[in-house]
């Protein structure tokens, strides 16, 4: 039954645009595409953040290739396809930059939260300081086509943006899928719980783990362009720095980090709850929904600590398939240091 | 090519702001070494503290001193909330769960302070004489913060090492299962790091209204600094930490003369990312 789950789920989804929805379609269709391309970023986290490697500064990765491909696009006319593609190789670079010294010094727990999260900073303040190319802090809008262009990845209807992130969303969900049952997971999971026991039995450390973040890295990069794309407008607060960084994480601890729909289900609650507080509240108490927003993150955290499909899996099957392969407090140390001093 | 005599300024600015900034990552390195959990709303409860001098001092006509004291107040009360109501609950959870119970409370701060009072910036400002150093230009405004944060901080070490309680929680933060064994209570050790750390927020807090304006989102001017200052001094290295603060404060303030402020916060950042990797135990660590 579990094995149909994604088939009959992606299925579903599929037909959802042809649900007739009277008014309601144009602006529902908006939610759902958001929350599938925050789905495929939440699971591109995932990839490494089950393992322990917790970055706190994808923002960097994605605003990074969203920005690069409208910054190509605007200036040279280069087409999303090819600037996205250089885009993905540059952020891919950046995470191969970041991670080597960190796989290499062993820079884990706090410490590579800390230093992913000023990468995040770098770039969002470049972006900002940058502001004659970049718009700075205002942001900058896609250059419009006028028309629908393939070319240009750019469409007035709503549904191919629709089919295209369920797309890019199936396409995240095999990766992570293919990741679980290759030997790296058990690689990764052996550095997670001690990196000089896995180096001890013949595990190349340094190479899994910046195989890892330019994967992880690669993929938000490529789930930049596509939000850049759909809503054709970037700005350095929505796509990179700490904000966008920890929105990420939350959403996936929240769903369940090791399981493979964990991110969908938080993306989706997430986005719902923000949408839904932003509906109620609407331009009257400004800020009050954010601020209810912030309050149940906290809640959920505390109260649901293995995240909505952890939880919930553990009690529908009688123990989760894709597990942890331990208690998540062993998973990475409490007590992680930077190198013995 | 830049007169000398502005470098000069900007590096005794930096020192002045150094000073401010010392006391904020000494008080979230506090909880850092202690309880072991990233405060990401560190800097967020020293906005709220902000808003309090600003009220009590700018609206209701508070004597500057009483708005400061009932800032450092409404500092330790935080802490202790935040231990309380966030940390303890969660004091056996996984790392990234504690930490983004933290970053949840940001998220909730900042957008209720925006509630609360708008995205207006605020300030209090005051009129205090300058000094004119041969040319080098030295506000009060900025002297006496530096000088509040430099007593406080030689009181926050004879508190950590000639007190009872100071040493306990230096002893906790060396190791806590063998404090547990020798008797002494982990918990009310955090709970008066908590209050410690917050009081120091609290500090931070009433001095840094008066240099900058307050708005919802300050926390994310300082706080990733803050961050980075204490894993650059060494986490829980007190000393490691002070030196770190004037570190990072020169970098900004100069290289902020130099080309922007961006591209200031953008060199400390990218000097932090490398020395994590040279010196990963702290700028002041033995290598071993």
């Amino acid at each position: 039954m579990r094995r149909a789950l994604v088939p009959v789920l992606a299925a579903l989804l599929a037909l959802a645009p042809l649900v007739p929805m009277a008014g309601m379609k144009q602006y529902v269709l908006h939610v759902m595409i958001q929350i599938l391309i925050w789905s495929f970023i939440g699971g591109a986290w995932s990839l490494m953040g089950r393992f322990g490697l917790v970055s706190l500064g994808h923002g960097a990765f994605l605003g990074l290739g969203a920005y690069a491909t409208v910054l190509l696009w605007n200036f040279w006319a280069w087409s999303p396809w090819l600037g996205g593609a250089v885009a993905v190789v540059l952020t891919a670079i950046l995470a191969a930059v970041v991670a080597y010294p960190c796989s290499r010094f062993q820079v884990v727990g706090h410490y590579f939260g800390l230093v992913t999260l000023a990468v995040g900073e770098v770039i969002r303040l470049l972006i900002i300081a940058e502001r004659d190319w970049t718009g700075g802090s205002l942001g900058v809008s896609l250059k419009p086509v006028g028309s629908d262009s393939l070319w240009a990845l750019q469409f007035a209807d709503k549904r191919v943006f629709y089919y295209g992130a369920l797309a890019l969303w199936l396409a995240g969900l095999w990766v992570w899928h293919r990741v679980d049952r290759s030997m790296a997971r058990s690689a990764m999971e052996a550095i997670g719980e001690d990196e000089t026991a896995a180096a001890s039995v013949g595990i190349h450390v340094t190479r899994f783990k910046i195989a890892i973040t330019v994967l992880s890295a690669a993929l938000t990069a490529v789930g930049g362009v596509a939000y850049a794309q759909y809503i054709a407008y970037v700005n350095p607060d929505t796509l990179a720095g700490i904000g966008v960084s920890l929105r990420i994480v939350f959403a996936v601890v929240l769903g369940g980090m090791y399981s493979l729909l964990g991110p969908a289900v938080g993306a989706a609650l997430t986005i719902a709850l923000s949408e839904w507080l932003r509906i109620a509240f609407g331009l009257k108490l400004i800020g009050m929904a954010e601020t209810i927003y912030g309050f149940l993150l906290v809640v959920f955290i505390i109260f649901l600590p293995a995240g909505i499909v952890g939880s919930a899996g553990g009690l529908l099957r009688g123990g989760p398939r894709y597990g942890p392969p331990h208690p998540p407090e062993l998973v990475a140390p409490r007590r992680s240091r930077g190198a013995p001093r | 090519m830049i007169d000398p005599i502005f470098l000069a300024e900007a590096a005794v600015n930096g020192i002045l702001l150094g000073g401010v900034l010392a006391l904020l990552a000494l008080g979230l390195n506090l909880i850092f070494g202690v309880i072991d959990i990233v405060w990401i709303a560190y800097v967020d409860l020293v906005m709220l503290c902000m808003y309090l001098v600003y009220f009590l001092v700018q609206v209701y006509g508070w004597p500057v001193w009483a708005g400061g004291l009932a800032a450092v107040a409404l500092g330790a009360a935080l802490g202790i909330a935040v231990h309380l109501l966030i940390i303890s609950p969660i004091l056996g959870s996984a790392p990234i769960n504690q930490l983004l119970a933290t970053g949840g409370l940001l998220f909730f701060l900042q957008s209720f302070a925006t509630f609360l009072w708008t995205t207006d910036h605020r300030s209090v400002r005051l009129s205090l004489p300058s000094y004119d150093l041969g040319g080098i230009f030295l506000p009060l405004t900025r002297v006496i913060p530096f000088a509040i944060s430099i007593l406080a901080l030689v009181a926050l070490y004879l508190f950590l090492t000639r007190t009872f309680v100071g040493t306990a929680i230096r002893a906790v933060s060396q190791d806590r299962e063998a404090m547990g064994l020798m008797g002494a209570n982990p918990h009310r050790i955090y709970l008066v790091t908590s209050a410690v750390g917050g009081l120091m927020a609290g500090l931070a807090g009433a001095l840094l209204i008066f240099l900058y304006s307050v708005h919802p989102f300050f926390g994310g001017q300082l706080g990733p600094l803050t961050f980075m200052i204490c894993v650059l001094g060494g986490l829980g290295n007190m000393v490691g930490a002070f030196v770190a603060s004037f570190i990072m404060s020169e970098i900004i303030s100069i290289a902020g003369v130099l080309w922007s402020t961006e591209m200031g916060y953008v060199i400390a950042f990218v000097v932090f990312i490398v020395m994590i990797f040279v010196r990963p135990g702290g700028i002041l660590a033995r290598r071993g």
